[in-house]
Order: structure tokens, then sequence, then C-alpha cells
């Protein structure tokens, strides 16, 4: 396959507190077999040889699993390709001469630090809430002694999937964090482990998520489409089940 | 005659462990929270040892670059976790793991910790199925178990293809909860850029706030460094973009020795390089040999479409030359094997370093979806990620870096030859030898988080006054201004070649010279070529930016600079270790038929190397590691 020529429109960011716009860049020479974030170290390597300041943006595994890469690519949370981080995204998904417009994950919950790259810790804050089983080391019963549905273990692990990076957040509309939620306590409340906190667990961390100013969910499931491990929405009904089922019973 | 006590205790290896506990001194509940405990890494064995020793009553704080502790490199893990639970029935016990597990390392690790981390290996499935960790389960609702390299039971406890996963979110859950309870403090966004030690013991570490820029100090009664391996000195490897040496050289240059640094395990089947892009390599699993067959073409230079070219035009050089185990030798032979024929101009692809791993009998004797249903979601990512159907046309693989059972050297308490730092899971070079199991490095990392380090760190504290060195001591000064005035040379060069121009070519001189295959005359070269590599690098390094602010390129420049040293002695391992053995193979020391040949009588040691100063040889001490009750024997796969 031939190299091709690209535009790229990234979002320049000094820092939180400065003002951000996109600057335009031309890249000749992209492989179709580069990923899409080898695409950004090719104009990093060039920006650093003219002694520009590189493009910020976060990554490790580049392996789709670690949750650090996020972008929006062309108005798309992890840009065009289903179930796909940015980071597993690869340049033949594009043609020659396309413009690409490169921005950071949008949400007032998540603050830019610089250029690409977000602040999401609130979403460590949610799982602080609430996102475990109370259960210290050392205290664990013969693994054998919980038996648990194959059904039950299959669906929790679907919910368990999740690889934090907030591309639903991104999406949605209202920034709000219900898919994200949703999976972690849907994953708990499947399994037999998670019951005996079930209530407090989805109360804390729907406060928690409301105290970090992410919106609420109006079922566009937009979250769904861009989420790149294929987290379902129904899992967000499980977390409305399970908020009423809470707070109907609430003893506080 | 040696400097290294292993602190190995006495007694049958069967009850070691459990008397060593009876005897560690203990810290009473009341007092553990005047101790301040410092965690660097929240990987399997970082999280697992913050949330631990936080649930015990220390203070912990506990340090990680990536933006949350939840994306430490343990999540790309995919295959499993072994544990002798002996659930299948089929005769697997503790001795067997250990046994397993000691041979597989080649001979290359010490009896009592391998025994130790098969002793509590079922305690870490019970562990994390109380976490709600999702394991697999057949249909009666019992765990599921499948079979791994280098083992004739079923011992391997998984999660899908993302076992590491779903463990590190069990570990990272355990440390949210601490955190939620005051008692373990996350710092994420920080890189460790030095060790503080006074009084002869470890005090604490300074860091860099990487987004603000600053050095921080932090002072402790004992530093667990959980960094994870060196992988990245090769540039290319299957580890995640930031990890790094950094912290564990950092300790070598304040006094822990390092072990074993040449002991690289070399994976076979990874997606090969696609261009000088590249920035990484991607695994795919070593299950896929059980109904891949490996090949290239008889020709040099064939250049015709695979399903072009006849039967007799291909050479499946594994079946060939092995006729016994063909595709399912291990990992060392089938790496080395692969770098033969591409070496030797045989190689496939754009860029002729890549073999074919051929799925066409294996489809036709039993169906598409037969092998749909055993490799799917692999299959689906190799798609992904080359735009080629592997149901069609066979898939290019080859061999990649992936694990490093080098580390620094520590004792059976998992502390290092500074007292009161200790190093857990994968940088350390404890448990595996020579050659890592598939499934032994997760059973590792929480191994050491859960169920060493919490006994062996009291003990530990319990003998040191609580807050003695604060970061006001004079120590703290000296280190911080060190590491600032290394931060400013950095930053001052301004020369005219990027980091990663030098990463890459480092990396390329790793690979070449101290890879799958090593010799002498390539070790002598790499030395020389790695200094003068060095030299250049502080001449005319570009590090844009400055030290104040968010600046990936200094936080990778640190880093390069670190590899740049680090891979020197990875070198003089290799030159030192006249033997062939696991993943570290000499040519000069192989058998007639190409196997590495292992030398019990001169090298049945650890190496364990001492710095001495940066224009110095550094010492090379030696562990002899004595077999009492496993008898040394050769590898064979014929």
């Amino acid at each position: 396959m031939v190299a091709m020529k690209i535009i790229l429109h990234i979002w320049r960011q000094d820092g939180p507190e400065t003002k951000g716009a996109f600057k335009t860049y031309q890249l000749d020479g992209v492989s179709p077999h580069m990923s899409f974030l080898e695409m950004l170290d090719v104009l990093n390597e060039k920006l650093i040889s003219n002694n520009e300041e590189p493009v910020v943006f976060e990554h490790d595994c580049r392996e789709g699993i670690c949750g650090c890469c996020g972008l929006m690519i062309n108005g798309q949370a992890h840009g065009p390709d289903h179930e796909t981080t940015a980071c597993q995204l690869h340049m033949r998904k594009f043609k020659e001469g396309d413009h690409i417009w490169i921005e950071p994950w949008r949400a007032g919950a998540f603050p830019v630090i610089r250029d690409l790259m977000v602040d999401r810790s609130a979403l460590d804050r949610i799982m602080q809430a609430g996102g475990f089983v109370s259960i210290n080391t050392g205290n664990a019963p013969e693994a054998n002694s919980t038996i648990i549905p194959k059904q039950n273990a299959d669906d929790s692990f679907d919910a368990a999937t999740c690889i934090g990076c907030g591309a639903c957040v991104a999406a949605c509309k209202n920034a709000s964090a219900m898919l994200f939620v949703s999976a972690k306590v849907s994953q708990f409340a499947l399994l037999p482990q998670g019951q005996p906190e079930r209530s407090t667990r989805v109360e804390n961390m729907i406060n928690q998520m409301d105290q970090e100013g992410f919106g609420g969910c109006t079922n566009t499931n937009e979250c769904e489409a861009a989420c790149p491990a294929g987290i379902s929405v129904e899992n967000i009904a499980r977390l409305n089940r399970e908020f009423i089922a809470a707070t109907l019973t609430s003893k506080k | 005659m040696t400097v290294l006590q292993s602190k190995v205790p006495d007694g049958p290896l069967a009850d070691k462990w459990t008397q060593h506990k009876n005897k560690l001194k203990l810290v009473a509940p009341n007092n553990k929270r005047k101790y301040n405990v410092i965690v660097v890494g929240t990987g399997l064995a970082g999280a697992a040892a913050a949330a631990s020793l936080g649930e015990m009553g220390y203070n912990v704080k506990a340090f990680c670059y990536q933006d949350s502790a939840r994306r430490a490199h343990s999540i790309a893990a995919q295959g499993g976790i072994n544990a002798a639970k002996n659930y299948p029935n089929d005769g697997d016990s503790v001795w067997r793991l250990f046994y397993d597990t000691i041979k597989g390392g080649d001979f290359r690790s010490r009896e009592a910790n391998v025994y130790r981390l098969a002793e509590v290996s079922n305690n870490i499935i019970d562990q994390c199925v109380a976490q709600g960790v999702p394991f697999a389960r057949e249909y009666g609702g019992l765990l599921a178990n499948r079979t791994f390299g280098g083992a004739q039971v079923s011992r391997t406890f998984y999660a899908r293809g993302q076992t590491g996963q779903q463990l590190l979110l069990g570990a990272y859950s355990a440390l949210m909860r601490q955190v939620k309870k005051g008692k373990v403090k996350v710092f994420p966004r920080r890189d460790m850029l030095d060790l503080v030690n006074a009084d002869g013991a470890a005090r604490g570490i300074i860091t860099r706030n990487m987004v603000t820029g600053e050095l921080e100090r932090h002072a402790a009664d004992a530093v667990l460094v959980c960094t994870g391996g060196y992988g990245n000195a090769y540039y290319l490897s299957t580890n995640a973009m930031g990890c790094n040496v950094t912290a564990a050289w950092r300790c070598h240059k304040r006094g822990a020795f390092f072990a074993n640094p040449c002991f690289t395990q070399i994976h076979p089947t990874c997606i090969p390089v696609s261009g000088d892009y590249q920035s990484k390599l991607t695994l795919m699993s070593e299950s896929l040999r059980n109904d891949g067959r490996v090949w290239v073409p008889k020709n040099k230079g064939d250049k015709r479409p695979p399903e072009q070219i006849p039967e007799e035009d291909r050479d499946y050089y594994l079946e060939r030359r092995y006729p016994a185990f063909g595709n399912m030798v291990p990992r060392d032979v089938a790496s080395r094997a692969a770098k033969d024929r591409c070496d030797a101009g045989y190689g496939v692809g754009e860029t002729g370093m890549a073999v074919y791993l051929d799925f066409k009998r294996a489809i036709e004797e039993q169906g598409k979806e037969a092998i749909e249903a055993k490799y799917g979601n692999l299959f689906h990512m190799y798609r992904k990620i080359t735009d080629e159907d592997p149901y069609k046309v066979p898939m290019r693989i080859y061999p990649a870096v992936h694990y490093t059972m080098g580390g620094l050297w520590v004792d059976y308490n998992l502390e290092s030859t500074i007292p009161g730092l200790f190093v857990l899971g994968e940088a350390n070079f404890s448990d595996h030898g020579a050659n890592r199991l598939g499934a032994s490095a997760l059973m590792q990392g929480l191994a050491d988080g859960y169920f060493v380090s919490p006994y062996t760190v009291g003990n530990h504290l319990a003998q040191t006054t609580p807050g003695e060195i604060g970061t006001d001591h004079d120590a703290f000064e000296s280190v911080e201004q060190e590491v600032q005035g290394r931060i400013d040379k950095l930053l001052s060069i301004k020369g005219n070649r990027s980091v990663d121009s030098f990463h890459r070519e480092l990396g390329k001189i790793m690979w070449d010279k101290c890879g799958m295959a090593r010799n002498a005359q390539g070790l002598k070269e790499a030395i020389e070529e790695i200094r003068s590599l060095r030299w250049a690098y502080w001449e005319n390094v570009n590090v844009t930016g400055q030290g104040n602010q968010l600046n990936q390129e200094l936080e990778k420049a640190g880093r390069v600079a670190d590899f740049l040293e680090y891979g020197e002695l990875m070198c003089r391992d290799a030159l030192a270790r006249e033997e062939s053995c696991g993943g570290h193979f000499r040519e000069e020391y192989q058998t007639e038929e190409n196997e590495a040949k292992r030398d019990d009588e001169h090298f049945c040691h650890v190496a364990a190397w001492e710095y001495q100063g940066d224009d110095k040889e550094p010492i090379r001490h030696q562990e002899e590691l004595k077999f009492e009750n496993v008898e040394l024997t050769t590898r064979s796969y014929k």
C-alpha cells in the first residue's frame, strides 16, 4: 500500500487554565499499516526536529487494554472503528488527503491537563466510593466453596471488562458516567461475593458520580456505541433497578 | 565466599516458610499506624502489597506513573495464573508446581523461594475469588482450569484472554477501598527518580510530579519497589510504552545489587514489525502453535504470496529440525529457529523479518468453526492490526521481547542488599531462574504482594524506629539536588536528535547482540557501541520543553538515559555467563543439536552485580544455588 498525505487538526492547549485552539499540521508519508498513535509519534518526531513542542497524548499499553488512550477523532470517541481503542485504530481506515480532527475527551468532570490529555481521577474516586468487595487479605474462604452458575459468572465477566477509559463519558451529550458505574455495579451484583454490600455500593457510587459533576443518563446509547470494550447499556438498566431497590430499602 | 546472605531458613523444604513466619518479628496492631511504607508501582505486586499493608494498619503511600493505579501493565497479561489446587484431579500438587517451575527456569532459581511460591499459589485463587474476580467456570459453577506450557497437568485459572486485567482490577479495588479508609494515599502521575538512603537503610524516594514538574520528597520506614521488568531496553517489546528500569536502576546505583540482568524471555509468536515507525509489539498467545504450522519458503527471496507457494517449496523448519516436538518446541527454541531463518534470508513479508504460522491444514481437518471456537479472539485481533484474514492466509509472526527474569537481587524476605528496600514481582529476580513458564508471572506478583511482603516487611519495621529520618534530613536534600541536576542537564543539551531515535538505536544493538542468541564477540562490540551511544546521547539529545510543566519528552529522556547505562550491564552479564541456560543462549555453548548447554559446574549460581561508580567496572558477586530437593537434569525436546 502507498503512503498517504493527511491533514491533522489537533487541539493544542498548554495547561488547564490556558485557552486552547486547533492547530493544523500536514503529514506526508503516512503508512496505512501504522496505528493511529504511531502516526502521532511520527508527527511528534517531525515537531521535535523543528524544535517545536510535541503533541501531548495519553497512551501506554497500545494493546487496547490499559485504558490510557482516549481521543475524539473526527467527533467520535476512539475514532471510527467499532469496539476499538485509539491505539488499535489503524491508518488504513483513512485515505489520501483526509482531514482528521483530534480533540481531548470533552467533559466537565475531565479537565484538560495539556493538549489531548485529561484528568480522569473522578473515575478513581467513584471506585473508592464502593467499587470493591470488603475482604481483607488472608480472609478468603476456599475458592470452590462458593458455587456460581456459569451464566452469572459470564455476565459478570462481560461487565467486568470495562477498561475505564472514559469514552462513554466523552461520547455522551450529558457527559454521564452511567455506563462506567453500571459496569462495576453489575459485576458485583451478579456475584454472591457482592451481595452483602449490594445496596450501599450502588448508592455510594451514584452519589459520588453526582458529586463529581457527571451528567444524568437520557438513554441515547452513545456510550455503548463508543465503548471499546463492548459494555452493554443493559448494565445501565440493571444499575437503575439496583439503585431503585437500594433506595426503597435504604436504612439511612 | 560471598557477601550475599540469602537468609533461606533451615529445615525441610515444605516447612521452611511456615517456620520462618513463626520466627519473624511482629509489629503490634496499635503500633502499626506509626509506620510509613512507600510502594512504588501499582501492578499486581504493588497494588496487592499496598492494599494488604494498608489493611494491616500501616500508613501506605503508593506511586505510579500512569494516571490511575488501574493501568499498570499487569493488565495486559492474557493467559492465566497457575495454582496447585488440583481441582481437575489430575495429580497436581504443591511439589509438582514447584518442580515444573524450577525445571522450567533451567535450574537457575532458588529452591526455597520457588517452593514458597507454589505453596501460596492456592491462597491467591481464594483471595481473588473472594474479591469478585470473575474467573472462568464450568457449568456446575465451579472454577475451570486449562493447560499451559511446561506442565502435564491443568492448573491454569483464567478469565478469558484477560486474566491480568481481572486480577489487577481485583487488587486495584482492594487498593481503592484502603484509599477511602485513609490508610493508603495513591500518587498517580509520579515518576520515582531516586532512592534516598540514610544511616544504612532505605528511607524514602524522590519523585517528579509529572503534571507540575515539581520534585517531591517522600520519607518512609520501608520502601517497596514493584516496578516491573526492563524489556524496553530493547525499545520494541510487548511491554507498555512507559515501562522502564529507572526505579530499579536508581536503587542499584544507591547500593542494591542487580541479579542476572541478561535473563530475558523472548516470546516466539508476536505480530512482526511492519516499519520504522513501529512503537511496540503485540503478543499472539502461544496456544496457537497447537494447530498452526510454522514455515518459510525453501527458496531465498521467494516473493510469491503464501497461498501460491506449493508444498514442495515450503520449509516447515520446526518439524524438520525437531521431529518429536515439531511446532510445540519451547519458547526459546522456537524463537531462535525463527531468527535463524530470517537472518539467513528466508524471512517473509515486506520487511523479511517474519515467518508464517499457517492454519490451512488445521482448518481442512477440523473445520473453520472448530478453529474459530479455539482462537476466534486472537484471529480477530490479528486481523485488526494487520488487515489480513488468518482463516485465508497464514499469519506472519516473529519473536519479541516479553518478560525479564533478572531483577534486583533479594533475599528470602524479598529484601535487597539495602536494608528496608524490598523488591516485588517482575522487578526482582527470585523465582523464574533463566526462563519463566507461562501463567507464572501473575502468580509471582500476587504471591509477593499479598502473602510474602506483608510478613517480611513487618519483620523489618519491627526492628526500626518509626519516622527516624524525615524529609528534612540532609540525605533528601543531596539526592534531590542530584535529580534536579540530571533534569537540568538533559534539558540544556538541546542537540539535534530526538530521545526516541536514541532509544531505537539502543534497542537495535541490544536485539542484534544481546537478544535471542549471544556470543562473546558480539557482546564485547555491544558494550563499546552502547558506551559511544551513551556519550552521543549526553552530547546531542534534544529534549524539548521545560522541566516545570508536563513534559513527556523529559519523562522519556530520563528513562532512556538509564536504559543506556543498564543495557551495558545486561551485555556484561551475558558475556560473563559462559554457558547457555533458558532464555540466555550463548552460541559458543550449545550441544551438537543446537540445544542450550548448561555448565552446572561453573555457573550454578546467581550473578549479582554491585555498582562501583559511573566509570568503574561493576563487581560480579555470586550466590551459589544449592539443589537439595531436586536433581539437576538436562531439558530435552527431542
